[in-house]
């Protein structure tokens, strides 16, 4: 079998404990070379442990890690072909930028005017070309954030590892660099792998996610399909917004005791007594409070039924700046039957 | 009268309000003045007190001892500056630098590794034995431990004793038989004098330089073996240059305190003289204070000089 048809990375059954606490629990998957595959949890779900067991900070006590079809059993991590961009980025105070950036090079003995050259194209692709005799301390968050992702792409690594590496800076920047950084995984097209807490992160950015629960994978998938179809309560709450509906109000409102997710965006808000469309459920009940949010309204709807449902609303007319006038307002909810998602009723074991 | 600017104060929230928190109030509206309070009485300390006295023992050394009369010439003179540069002076010095260098040589070769396990390696439960370890010595009296050593190092001492047991006496009679360092007994040998300096003065370059090593963040230690350095060169191009201005931190005290201490070749070691007892007995006995005076702005100069090329050499870029 050649080298290109292993996974770049693969878990088999891998667990790591500290003490009594599962951080990693019987995780299996694969993440395909070239792919931009996304670690999604909350803190301490184990997706940063599962990013330091692929860059060697960490062992594993169960299970098998595999890189490139090479078990990763004992191998530490300089050497490993991959590479870390880390939350606090770890750039080395005392180096110039340019030297931070040609510290790969230089541990592999590679020749001086060689190393500049190359850490010259590296600040040029991260468009800090002029910043090179500047100290770490010298530069902004985003700046930093840039020089980490240079120093170590300069290695050519196969898997880039990035760990919550624009959790640091404010939104603007942040937008702009998930694009910087999805566009910079095409023209290089290696494997990135990236922790993430932030769910609009990973389905902006990712070919799949894998999001993580308690020490465990809930579900695999591309964006589309973790978000459109979640597989447990758990991604349904945790990607996005959704109005968890249990058997016992699911039976009331739609006949069938099964718990359902519907997204908040995928709900009308009716005139009292309208009458109920084709196909769709319809629920009375009471604006309970309403937030306006500029582009779209957040009403909260108590429901006669029992329970209480949120909704977003496009304000597409300026009309929306009402939102406030509508709280105890009565209303009929309604939704397409087919949007309204069924959810595993415990997650797998 | 109803005139009021836009600085009037607000009325007070309660009538009753204390003589404290009209003071309080007062000193909120007036932050100079509460800064003066403040930082008043230390800076008049500091600056009367203590820069006062070095810069009147530093206006001493330019006077000078008239040799027929045995009085103090009060005149702005370089004669007991010229005085230092004699055979005699000249040897005082040297030999207190010399052993001053090799001290803090020593403590920086036994204190790295010893702070280096503390700051990376020791748990929650050995850490604070092992501070307790290096800081127990400083709590008990600084001459009681001179003395001690005095006792270890003699001839009919513990270490003498030792070698014996181990059949090594020929080998500390080698020891003892080198020229310079030796003597007729590690108690009366500069090589004593230099062991026992290097026990006092060791906790002040452990301290410095753990607290330096344990300012690397653990992350920075990763990425370099991340970047595929082994732990080696991760040492040699991460932990060491950001240990550095710890050492130089450390080498400041042990440097500094070996200059100045006039009781430890006092009590062991041959009875040579450093710069520490010629202060003491020209300020004493012999009443020559201009050049008391003078052989105390050496030890100042000399680390100065120190402090400036380890910064030429980039020792504290790390800061």
């Amino acid at each position: 079998m050649s080298e290109a048809s292993f996974p770049a990375v693969r878990f088999l059954e891998v667990s790591r404990h500290y003490g009594a606490v599962k951080a990693v629990d019987t995780v299996s998957f694969d993440i395909a070379d070239g792919e931009f595959f996304s670690l999604l949890g909350p803190s301490g779900s184990g997706k940063t442990t599962c990013l330091r067991l692929i860059a060697g900070f960490e062992q594993a006590y169960a299970g098998r890690v595999l890189i490139h079809g090479r078990d990763m059993a004992g191998v530490p991590p300089y050497e490993r072909d991959v590479n870390t961009v880390f939350q606090d980025y770890a750039l080395f105070p005392h180096m110039s930028v340019a030297d931070n950036v040609a510290y790969g090079l230089m541990i592999r003995k590679v020749p001086k005017p060689e190393r500049r050259a190359r850490a010259e194209e590296m600040l040029e692709m991260v468009k800090l070309g002029d910043l090179g005799g500047r100290k770490p301390g010298q530069l902004s968050g985003g700046q930093r954030q840039r020089v980490a992702l240079a120093r170590a792409l300069i290695n050519r690594p196969r898997v880039l590892l990035l760990d919550e590496p624009l959790g640091a800076l404010d939104l603007k920047l942040r937008q702009a660099m998930q694009m910087e950084l999805k566009a910079l995984q095409r023209q290089v097209g290696i494997t990135f792998v990236y922790v993430t807490h932030d769910q609009e992160e990973a389905l902006t950015m990712s070919d799949r996610i894998a999001v993580f629960n308690l020490g465990r994978i809930e579900q695999i998938g591309r964006p589309g399909e973790i978000y459109e179809h979640p597989a447990t309560a758990f991604v349904a709450g945790f990607v996005g917004v959704s109005n968890l509906i249990d058997g016992a109000l699911a039976a009331r409102l739609f006949g069938q005791p099964a718990a359902v997710a519907i997204r908040p965006e995928k709900i009308r808000i009716l005139p009292e007594g309208a009458p109920a469309p084709e196909n769709a459920w319809v629920a009375d009940g009471r604006i309970r409070d309403a937030t306006y949010l500029g582009a779209a309204s957040r009403y909260y709807v108590t429901l006669d039924a029992g329970g209480e449902m949120v909704v977003i609303e496009q304000n597409q007319r300026s009309g929306a700046i009402d939102t406030l006038g509508a709280i105890g307002r009565r209303v009929r909810l309604s939704g397409p039957l087919g949007e309204a998602l069924p959810l595993a009723s415990e997650r797998a074991a | 009268m109803t005139a009021h600017t836009l600085a009037a104060p607000p009325p007070a929230r309660a009538s009753g309000a204390g003589a404290l928190q009209r003071l309080s109030t007062f000193l909120y509206r007036h932050p100079m003045l509460a800064l003066a309070i403040l930082l008043g009485p230390p800076l008049a300390w500091l600056g009367g007190v203590y820069l006062g006295s070095l810069l009147a023992l530093l206006a001493q050394s330019f006077f000078y001892l008239d040799g027929f009369t045995g009085l103090i010439v009060r005149e702005f003179s370089l004669r007991t500056y010229g005085e230092l540069f004699t055979g005699a002076n000249l040897d005082i010095i040297l030999r207190t630098t010399v052993m001053a260098s090799v001290v803090t040589l020593a403590c920086a070769l036994i204190g790295f590794p010893i702070a280096y396990y503390m700051a990376r390696y020791a748990g929650p439960r050995l850490k604070p034995l092992m501070y307790l370890g290096v800081m127990l010595p400083l709590w008990s009296s600084y001459l009681v431990r001179v003395y001690s050593w005095k006792l270890i190092l003699a001839k009919e001492g513990i270490v003498t004793w030792f070698f014996a047991k181990l059949h090594l006496l020929w080998l500390l009679d080698a020891i003892l038989s080198t020229p310079v360092i030796g003597g007729p007994s590690l108690s009366t040998a500069y090589l004593g004098t230099f062991i026992v300096f290097v026990y006092i003065w060791l906790p002040y370059m452990i301290l410095p330089v753990e607290a330096a090593i344990e300012r690397v963040p653990r992350s920075v230690i990763e990425a370099s073996a991340d970047l595929g350095a082994p732990p080696r060169s991760t040492f040699r191009h991460v932990v060491l240059p950001l240990a550095i201005p710890g050492v130089v931190a450390g080498s400041i005290f042990t440097f500094s305190l070996t200059l100045g201490d006039y009781i430890i070749p006092g009590i062991i070691g041959s009875s040579r003289p450093f710069i520490g007892q010629a202060v003491a007995s020209h300020q004493g006995t012999a009443g020559n204070i201009p050049l008391a005076a003078a052989l105390s702005v050496v030890p100042i100069v000399i680390i100065g000089i120190y402090l400036a090329i380890a910064k030429r050499m980039g020792a504290f870029e790390a800061l």
